[in-house]
């Protein structure tokens, strides 16, 4: 049997339309979820998500399960929270991920921390769309990354699919588990192709994605880069170099264990992610293997990030800020050179 | 003064006397250095508290603030699971992990009170949105001070509540002071009952030192909330008789502006006038007065006697499952 094709697009859309259609407490909230709200019926629904990724839900599901809000991400990121903590299970879209610091409070001081401060009374099951990622000429309010300061919050999970089948997969496990999750959509992928069962599946949070099986050195990878590193290892395979590429789909709870055995049989790291470098998911990869895997290392990790800049509007400038996968091949070939 | 049955009088006299006597105590064993933390307390507000809270059953929700151990007692929690709360000990109502800043019982309906100046407001719009999705007639009240009504969060949730058309009320607590800063000097309207008037909801002005006032005010709120008209915007003209916090010498008021208040005082004044009604009797009161007193002094000495959390306590409840 020929296995579906869908867009990463659509297999969000289905992911949400399945829970839905399995939980009625599942609510999707956010700007222009639908779009032409209030409107006779023919107008509303005109954006379903300012990348259409919604679209479609409110004429199955109705306005009582997709609410449009005005734009006022503190007030509906704070209605999505209370409801999480008082018997619903909202996915609420933040439409860049750029846009948190305007309610930074309700996802790190509240989402992320009701529990706890509560003694473990209450449980936050709410999962928060969000768009990531440079490429498409957006400049710095509409490009960033910023998975690395979520990641770094206790109480957040956050997972970033590099592909059409994990994002269903681990859309179907953000939106069932009783954590808030953030769930980054990156924005160059949603019209990538790819299989997808069109049956309901979830792929546990936690566990990353050995794409491409290696025995020289270990490349990390987040979003959208693994695909990146997927075809430096490929054109390094023609020299017979082996890469072995994790996709760390899971940034939180990140699966140490995965990249640890990979390293200790590589014994070379490289990490590539399209967040800014200090602090962020790469320099906390080559942490864990510091710590963890120190001896097992013939030669320094290498980080393949942008500068530590905010992400420039013109082309040439945005392309050379972009990790590519030519700068993939250059730090994997310079792991392999060096010797500690 | 509204009809008010003689068990809701009683239970009113009953919690307010309690948040008095909780409050009263937290002033004498803080500068005692009797537990760890700091704390903002309410006396001086108790009717605002019980006032709304009178109309609320446990299935409703209400959010709090940094000054809020008068709503969690008129929400109906346990006092002896507070104070162990603010000693920090195992057996506080959230194990020692959130002291005064966060106590929470979502049995009862209260979500927190926060330590995040404006945050409860839209929080309160979650349980006001179930309530809609689940179409229960279940409300949710979010108490906040008049400092917060300066926050993008107060002006944020109220816009979103009123779109909703969300069963919540929000009540502010206007006390005169953001910490130290007089309310003149922050807020240039005279009634901030009047910032409804832009977002399409009702704003109405309460005497907070007057629990009938409050109660038949709230009502009308939680009727409207209940009835799926939507949100209310309450301001309660309020004092607390304490500083912002514990150990404030309060030199930004004057002891005359004090005075007057506390010759108003909400608890003296319910009494005299439900006495006055022959609804309550002196003895009845005097047995309140004695069982809140009684109450208190068994949750501190609860509080001192119970077990310290394990340290690696700290590690636990982050997460529901991690991984």
């Amino acid at each position: 049997m020929a296995k579906r094709e869908i867009t990463y697009r659509e297999a969000i859309n289905e992911a949400l339309r399945q829970e839905m259609e399995r939980d009625p407490d599942v609510i999707v909230i956010g700007e222009d979820v639908a779009g032409g709200a209030g409107l006779p019926p023919e107008m509303q629904d005109a954006f379903g998500g300012v990348f259409g990724v919604t679209k479609g839900l409110l004429g199955k599901f109705g306005p009582g399960r997709v609410w449009d809000t005005p734009i006022s991400e503190a007030g509906y990121m704070g209605a999505a929270v209370g409801a999480a903590a008082t018997g619903l299970r909202p996915v609420a879209e933040l439409m860049f991920v750029s846009f948190m610091g305007v309610c930074l409070d309700q996802l790190s001081n509240q989402a992320a921390k009701l529990r706890y401060m509560f003694g473990g009374k209450a449980k936050v099951p709410l999962t928060v769309r969000t768009v990531i990622g440079g490429g498409v000429r957006a400049a710095g309010q509409h490009s960033t990354i910023d998975y690395s300061m979520l990641t770094h919050i206790p109480g957040l999970k956050c997972v970033a699919p590099s592909n059409p089948y994990d994002a269903k997969g681990l859309l179907v496990s953000a939106i069932r588990d009783d954590d808030p999750v953030i769930f980054c959509e990156h924005i160059q992928l949603y019209n990538m192709k790819g299989s997808v069962p069109e049956e309901n599946y979830a792929i546990p949070l936690g566990q990353a994605h050995v794409m491409r099986p290696g025995t020289d050195v270990t490349v990390v990878a987040f979003s959208r880069l693994a695909l990146v590193a997927l075809t430096a290892a490929e054109q390094l395979g023609k020299d017979g170099i082996s890469v072995e590429v994790i996709d760390g789909r899971s940034l939180s709870p990140l699966d140490e264990g995965t990249i640890l055995a990979s390293v200790r049989r590589t014994h070379r790291l490289v990490v590539v992610d399209e967040d800014t470098p200090r602090c962020s998911m790469a320099s906390d990869v080559v942490a864990l293997v510091a710590r963890k895997a120190f001896l097992a290392l013939h030669s320094a990790p290498q980080m393949v990030t942008p500068p530590h800049t905010p992400v420039p509007y013109s082309p040439p400038m945005e392309d050379f800020y972009i990790p590519s996968s030519q700068r993939v091949a250059e730090a994997i070939r310079a792991t392999l050179e060096a010797r500690v | 003064m509204p009809l008010v049955s003689k068990e809701k009088l009683h239970w009113a006299y009953e919690r307010m006397t309690l948040i008095r006597a909780f409050e009263e105590k937290l002033h004498q064993l803080i500068p005692q250095h009797r537990l760890p933390g700091f704390a903002h307390l309410s006396a001086g507000q108790e009717a605002v508290a019980v006032g709304v809270c009178a109309h609320l059953d446990d299935k409703d929700f209400v959010t709090s603030t940094h000054r809020g151990h008068g709503h969690c007692i008129a929400k109906g929690l346990e006092v002896g699971a507070m104070m162990a709360e603010l000693y920090g000990k195992s057996t506080g109502c959230s194990k020692g992990k959130g002291g005064s800043f966060h106590i929470a019982d979502l049995d009862r309906g209260m979500l927190g009170t926060n330590g995040i100046v404006g945050a409860g407001l839209p929080l309160a719009c979650g349980p006001a949105l179930v309530a809609k999705v689940k179409g229960t007639r279940q409300v949710a009240a979010s108490f906040f001070g008049e400092g917060a009504t300066n926050q993008g969060a107060f002006h944020e949730a109220t816009n979103l509540a009123s779109v909703w058309k969300l069963p919540v009320l929000f009540v502010c607590e206007n006390n005169l002071y953001s910490e130290a800063t007089p309310v003149e000097y922050a807020i240039k309207i005279t009634n901030i009952a009047d910032r409804a008037d832009a977002y399409g909801i009702p704003g109405v002005i309460v005497d907070g030192m007057d629990f009938f006032d409050v109660y038949e005010k709230a009502l009308q709120a939680v009727e409207r909330a209940r009835n799926g008209e939507g949100p209310t915007l309450l301001e309660a003209k309020t004092y607390r008789y304490f500083g912002h916090y514990e150990g404030d010498a309060m030199k930004y008021r004057a002891r005359e502006e004090e005075q007057k208040y506390s010759a108003r005082d909400p608890t003296t004044n319910f009494k005299r006038r439900v006495l006055a009604e022959g609804l309550l009797g002196a003895l009845e009161f005097e047995a309140i007065e004695k069982k809140a007193v009684a109450t208190i002094e068994a949750a501190v000495k609860a509080a001192e006697q119970a077990p310290w959390p394990r340290p690696e306590e700290c590690l636990a409840d982050v997460y529901v499952t991690y991984p």
